[in-house]
């Protein structure tokens, strides 16, 4: 049984943020995070907000530029089975079809997906680790297989979304709003590295909630591909995963973004990657070059070395499958 | 998206000492009193003024239930209506053994509070039930010997429904792909594969 709490289904975003902001409060999307770290005891809320009411921010619409609006309750499956996704970013497609299970999909939403907290086993265990405000992470000589490589310091989790990555690629930005404010912020910078914070995942605080992800107009030529390795064939989170976005023209690599997802605590942008492929044709040479790249800098646990091999096999491969 | 990886080996076997790593083993017991979570204030009984009545929609007929907001689905369908055919395994969305549609969806009823359900139309593995006889998918299940000891079938039964409303003639690939949120601890795997192929062929 779930612990007791309070229940809210405000009928505004405006008497959403109010109730957000309360102490202790927490906001339901999907709530299929949230109910298991509720349950798991990983965290505890005195007061569930629930937005299944706010229909606002739901569905997925164009935007007068040209590119998408996508509230943050549009559901996993709705996103991995959307024609203009499919058709305009399919890394987006792919990313939203890899995640969790056919039943998950249908009840986790986007803007949930971008929220969760992480899976790391000492976190959502009985571990009074760093992010649960303990003085250690239990990851750094313990079982850390599915840890990072990359960005740790301090805290080792890994993000565990598979859209961030995607819509990082594709340029997408976010919307916070809290009361009486909204602002557009780039997704890259709205994740919170572990050297700048290890108790919270993003920059959103207390009183202020995700309303959409907006994506710009896709570029003519532009490709995207999101691919994920898991342990087994389906329903887990990634061991490792990438998700590329390119345009081409002339034959040659005009703008490309390169973003890993799970080996770093957010979604991490392989800048150095990217840099071996501008300007470049997308040939065995550059590939070959951007895959060495992918991991410049990676620091592997004691037992999360294979990320580092992973992660070049899998950035050749999506960058060969652009082709 | 609640799978949990605890349990997860990694080929070696994990072992409690490692999981535990440099935590001295006269520390240990320390170390895991302190990393208790915080256990929330008792859990009261259950007080009228803390329930709240909530409608529901379950296999065709309306129900009305007080419910505290922590309850989840599977918690009123198997307490409060008597309704047990849908299992209780997990309860954190990591089996499917308590799988039921919502709106003609699949989804799990220990991640869903009962009153996020209010005003959905829920079915159950009762709801397929034509009268006395099986429906089709349950048919399916039972000719395919799409089960071994039982426990995941209503959840496999409910998830194969879903599919099947959604995607009424899946390809292999597409049947191993729907059915992924289902796990069977038997590895039946392939007789439930067949049972949904079955199941659709009968549904036309």
């Amino acid at each position: 049984m779930l612990p007791t709490f309070t229940y809210v289904r405000p009928k505004t975003v405006a008497e959403a943020l109010e109730q957000g902001a309360a102490e202790g409060a927490a906001l339901h999307a999907g709530g299929t995070d949230l109910l298991g770290c509720l349950r798991d005891r990983v965290f505890q809320a005195g007061k569930i907000v629930s937005l299944s009411g706010l229909s606002e921010l739901r569905g997925i619409a164009a935007t007068r530029e040209g590119g998408l609006r996508i509230g943050a309750l549009t559901t996993l499956a709705e996103i991995a089975e959307h024609a203009t996704i499919q058709e305009r970013y399919p890394a987006l497609a792919q990313g939203a079809a890899s995640a969790a299970s056919p039943q998950l999909r249908s009840q986790g939403t986007l803007g949930g997906n971008l929220c969760q907290r992480p899976r790391c086993w000492y976190f959502r265990g009985d571990f009074h680790c760093l992010r649960k405000g303990g003085g250690r992470c239990y990851a750094v000589a313990g079982q850390n297989q599915f840890h990072c490589i990359l960005g740790g310091m301090g805290c080792y989790i890994v993000h565990p979304s598979d859209t961030a990555p995607a819509l990082i690629a594709l340029g997408a930005q976010v919307r916070i709003v809290s009361r009486g404010s909204s602002r557009l912020l780039a997704l890259e910078s709205f994740f919170v590295p572990p050297a700048q914070t290890v108790r919270r995942e993003n920059v959103l605080r207390p009183g202020e909630l995700v309303s959409e992800v907006r994506l710009p107009p896709a570029p003519a030529g532009m490709r995207s591909r999101y691919r994920k390795v898991r342990a087994r064939g389906s329903w887990d989170f990634a061991l490792a995963g990438v998700a590329v976005a390119a345009v081409l023209a002339e034959g040659k690599v005009q703008q490309v973004r390169v973003v890993l997802s799970g080996v770093a605590p957010i979604p991490w942008r392989a800048t150095e990657a990217e840099a071996a492929l501008v300007g470049k044709p997308l040939d065995a040479d550059a590939i070959g070059r951007a895959a060495a790249a992918s991991v410049a800098g990676a620091q592997p646990l004691s037992h999360n070395g294979y990320k580092i091999h992973l992660v070049r096999g899998i950035v050749a491969e999506t960058l060969e499958a652009l082709v | 998206m609640t799978r949990r990886r605890g349990s997860k080996g990694d080929g070696k076997g994990l072992s409690r000492r490692d999981f535990l790593g440099s935590v001295g083993a006269s520390t240990v017991g320390a170390a895991l009193t302190v990393a208790a979570p915080p256990l929330t204030a008792a859990e009261p009984a259950p007080q009228q003024e803390g329930l709240t009545p909530v409608a529901l929609r379950i296999n065709g007929r309306a129900e009305r239930v007080l419910v505290e907001p922590r309850w989840t689905l599977l918690d009123v369908l198997r307490e409060r209506l008597g309704l047990t055919g849908t299992k209780d395994g997990c309860e954190r969305g990591e089996c499917g053994a308590c799988t039921v549609l919502i709106d003609g969806t699949a989804r799990y009823a220990c991640l869903v509070l009962a009153v996020e359900a209010e005003g959905r139309e829920i079915t159950t593995v009762e709801g397929l039930m034509n009268g006395e006889a099986l429906g089709p998918v349950q048919a399916a299940f039972v000719e395919a010997d799409g089960f071994q000891c039982g426990f995941c079938t209503p959840g496999q039964v409910m998830a194969a429904e879903g599919l099947l409303r959604k995607q009424p003639h899946p390809s292999l690939e597409e049947i191993r792909e729907g059915m992924s949120g289902n796990l069977c601890r038997c590895g039946s795997y392939r007789h439930i594969f067949e049972a949904v192929r079955r199941a659709a062929e009968a549904r036309g």
